[in-house]
């Protein structure tokens, strides 16, 4: 029989179709490593007037390391910092599949949190179980409303998701300062900002900072992945995004989906900002503001659009985030080296056909829509079309 | 072209081919997708790299490192899609490239417009050198290809599958000009899968397979089963037995359908018919006369501009796709690529792409992939994919292996009609007599069929009633049986079938 055989190859193309998923990410992180070292000297030379010190990259890095992943309070420190970028990375990455390039996760994080910390001063005398989820569920309503107004505005007038989530993400903006300074703001504080959350705060279960947001988050990685591959929905997502027509002929109401999809990547996003405010902050200020909404469009690009390969990009930018400032402190290496090397990964990463051809990499192709085909064909294509 | 060997990892694409080509010899190049005639072609047009054998013009050894080189060297190439630009002119599209120009920066289009002239009036065809593309037949767009390379002045011209796109009478017209470059010395490879063509074109005939040369042959010599023996490397079967048609009761039933393009133009003007269980209904026409938005109103993809439809005696106009489906129609698409497949997805998800949500592949939301994995086996078994695994990708499969995989998802089970858009487009010999025996299985079990095909042989071939469609209308209905090609052709051609005035061009030497 041909069973060992179809086995074989099988196993064969299981292979070949992983490392066709993790090749470009891998080498985008190892080029950005690579650059990012360079500039470390130079600067250093340059800038500093130090003595050349090829070294000191390596220093620098090790203090990276260390600082992220070197003991049990700075591992738990990247946790935290990766709960929020892995939980909009996922909506980002779920809006990718299915063909939307949601750049509003930032106004829908913001949105979340907006939603969490009215909840939760509104629940104030509630048992802290019920204003726990009351919160949670708030933020995950206001990002999915912030979600459902771009995927309504395509579905229905054809407006580009990317032009209206830009949009949205200003309203956002424009909102979270009103609140803070009108309806929310806490009587008597000097500079504007809402109450504490209260009872609606993330009971910490890990060491000093580790809120059970981070369970939440790497809970909802399996559910995402159950999602996209186990359920009809999530096939009809990933049919939509791959072939528009073949999901028509197919029966998938294309309109309806994206309305859903936009609204689950918001509802993510939501959540995310809910853990920030709830789990690290516990009350928001006119200054309340991340890059993680960005961030998480570069996490979602980094794992591919799968959940598992978001949790591993992650990972990756929380470490960094959280080994930040312990590596200038060790190292006199700035900060800002970690958005310079972020920046560079997200290049490297849309470079990637040029880089595929570069190191001569055969069959390493979109395996699916896994973001690429995504962005270009949200400025090329599909304007035409 | 002598010893000419090319390797890809895995495959041998060319082994050892050898092929003289005569001045003024018309050399027939034949095989199956894959056999390895594209990347000869390639190779002689310096778009790849022989890794053994050389090629020598006029007996000298040559080597050719890009198209340039090769266009120097008057080797020119006509692809099987067209590389015109529809809003450029006949003679802006000829000069486009063309780099021995008097003047460096300013077009002298004059010039162009009165060497088109020449060249035209000596291989004497007619073509308005200032009329723009857009407003050509295919079959005066494929002469402006072919005097591109006149232009030029190539010496050996390569026409990649030049008559895929050609009415029969436009396909004579362009033999003729063929046989007059031929008759001015010129060479010419003409590659084609079309048995008949090429033993009415060709001088001579290579037949290739699996990168190998099989057999070289005058056309007095062969006939169209030895040369599909050759390629295929087995007897085919070239016309299937179709037998006596026992049609049952209307299946479909379509009155005064009216659908419009997507530039809004009303390309299906009025369509009237009707098929019934059991029988074949085949659609005639040139592409383009309005049979894909006929079918794609029919599947449920394009709205119904008026008219009215009915499967099985229930009113169907405008239904979606799912409800069509659901009324157990099959439909393989005229773009496989489009509508049929998924290409990245596995094919799996391919063959359940119109019943994914529904027992036994789906219960509620969750998907049952182990039920989806044994269908998906028992089809590809049932219909000869070949495939290494279900689980690869559409996209590695080859055209013939797609379009089975698409024919296993939409045969299955008790069909009332199937709506096949050129089913065996693009396709080589093999997978069009299976696919062709499978239409006819499907008919005598009692399937209404509505066969639409710009492949004049194959509607002959399959169908028990002809009908002719030209610019939007059924213009004829013709038996089956009965029906002579010649009258079919003209009636593709014209809309009309008495006159033969519109004939006069292209016939006089």
């Amino acid at each position: 029989m041909s069973r060992p055989s179809e086995e074989r190859s099988r196993i064969a193309a299981v292979l070949s179709s992983v490392w066709s998923l993790i090749a470009v990410p891998l080498i985008a992180v190892l080029m950005a490593l690579i650059v990012g070292a360079v500039v470390i000297v130079l600067s250093s030379v340059l800038v500093l007037k130090n003595p050349f010190d090829p070294t000191l990259p390596l220093t620098a890095y090790g203090a990276l390391a260390q600082g992220a992943v070197g003991s049990y309070d700075s591992f738990v420190s990247t946790l935290v910092l990766t709960t929020p970028l892995l939980l909009a990375g996922l909506g980002v990455g779920i809006g990718f599949r299915a063909g939307l390039f949601n750049i509003g996760a930032q106004g829908q994080f913001l949105m979340g949190a907006v939603g969490s910390v009215a909840v939760a001063v509104w629940f104030a005398h509630a048992p802290a179980v019920i204003a726990i989820i009351a919160a949670l569920l708030g933020g995950m309503i206001a990002g999915a409303a912030w979600g459902f107004v771009p995927g309504l505005l395509k579905a229905t007038s054809g407006a580009h998701e990317v032009v209206t989530t830009i949009m949205m993400n200003y309203i956002a903006l424009a909102l979270l300062a009103w609140i803070v300074i009108g309806p929310l703001r806490q009587p008597g504080s000097v500079s504007p900002s809402t109450p504490s959350v209260g009872v609606a705060a993330l009971p910490i279960v890990l060491d000093r900072s580790g809120h059970i947001g981070i369970f939440i988050a790497f809970l909802a990685v399996p559910i995402a992945w159950f999602l996209l591959f186990r359920t009809t929905r999530g096939f009809e997502i990933r049919a939509v995004g791959a072939n528009p027509d073949a999901a028509r002929y197919a029966g998938v109401k294309p309109r309806r989906l994206i309305v859903l999809t936009m609204s689950i990547a918001g509802l993510l996003a939501g959540l995310a900002g809910a853990s920030v405010i709830l789990g690290v902050t516990h009350q928001m200020n006119t200054t309340f503001s991340t890059s993680v909404g960005f961030d998480s469009i570069t996490v979602a690009l980094l794992g591919r659009s799968n959940p598992i390969g978001i949790m591993v990009a992650a990972l990756l930018f929380g470490a960094m985030r959280a080994g930040a400032g312990p590596m200038q402190i060790n190292a006199g290496i700035p900060v800002e080296l970690v958005d310079f090397i972020q920046a560079l990964i997200l290049l490297f990463l849309i470079a990637n056909v040029a880089l595929r051809r570069l190191l001569r990499l055969r069959g390493v192709s979109g395996a699916e829509q896994t973001g690429f085909e995504t962005i270009t064909r949200s400025y090329g294509g599909e304007a035409t079309g | 072209m002598r010893g000419i060997t090319k390797r890809y990892p895995g495959v041998i694409a060319n082994d050892h081919i050898d092929l003289d080509l005569q001045p003024g010899e018309i050399h027939g190049l034949l095989g199956e997708n894959g056999a390895g005639k594209t990347t000869l072609m390639n190779i002689l047009y310096g778009l790849a790299v022989p890794d053994e054998g050389q090629i020598l013009i006029d007996g000298t050894p040559v080597h050719i490192a890009g198209p340039s080189d090769a266009i120097a060297r008057g080797i020119e190439m006509v692809h099987q899609h067209f590389m015109l630009i529809p809003v450029l002119s006949v003679a802006e599209n000829v000069v486009l490239g063309e780099e021995t120009m008097a003047n460096p920066i300013f077009l002298d289009l004059h010039e162009a417009s009165r060497r088109i002239r020449d060249l035209a009036a000596k291989f004497e065809f007619e073509l308005d050198p200032d009329a723009k593309i857009q407003s050509l037949s295919v079959g005066q767009q494929q002469r402006v290809e072919i005097l591109k390379m006149l232009y030029r002045d190539a010496q050996i011209l390569v026409l990649d599958e030049p008559t895929a796109v050609l009415t029969p009478s436009e396909t004579e017209e362009i033999f003729e000009l063929l046989r007059n470059l031929a008759k001015d010395g010129r060479s010419i490879i003409f590659i084609s899968h079309k048995l008949q063509e090429v033993l009415e074109i060709a001088d001579r005939i290579t037949v290739i397979r699996r990168g190998k040369v099989i057999g070289s042959r005058r056309p007095a010599e062969t006939n169209a089963e030895e040369l599909a023996e050759l390629m295929v490397g087995r007897a085919v079967l070239l016309r299937v037995d179709r037998g006596e048609s026992h049609p049952t009761d209307v299946r479909l039933k379509i009155e005064g359908l009216h659908v419009r393009d997507d530039r809004g133009g009303e390309v299906v003007r009025g369509v009237d018919l009707e098929i019934r269980g059991g029988e074949i209904l085949g659609i005639a026409g040139v592409a383009g006369n309005g049979q894909d938005e006929l079918v794609e109103a029919l599947i449920g993809l394009r709205r119904v501009a008026s008219g009215r439809v009915w499967l099985a005696g229930r009113e169907v106009t405008g239904a979606s796709p799912r409800t069509i489906n659901e009324a157990n129609v099959g439909y393989v698409p005229a773009d496989r690529h489009r509508f049929g497949l998924i290409l990245p997805f596995p094919l799996t998800d391919n063959l359940v792409l119109t019943s994914y949500y529904k027992a036994p592949f789906a219960h509620g939301l969750i998907r049952d992939e182990r039920a989806i994995l044994a269908a998906a086996r028992e089809a590809i078994r049932e219909y000869d994919v070949r495939t290494p695994s279900p689980l690869v990708p559409a996209q590695t499969l080859s055209g013939g292996n797609q379009q089975k995989l698409i024919v296993a998802r939409e045969f299955v089970g008790d069909t009332t009609l199937l709506v096949l858009d050129q089913p065996t487009r693009g396709l080589d010999v093999g997978s069009i007599e299976f696919i062709h025996r499978r239409i006819i299985e499907k008919r005598n079990a009692g399937t209404a069929v509505l066969l639409v095909s710009a492949e004049l042989d194959e509607v002959m071939e399959l169908s028990d009633r002809i009908a002719v469609m030209y610019r939007g209308k059924l213009v004829a209905f013709l038996d089956g049986r009965t029906a002579d090609k010649n009258q079919v052709g003209l009636l593709m051609a014209t809309g009309r079938s008495g006159s033969r005035s519109a004939e006069a061009p292209g016939a006089a030497s």
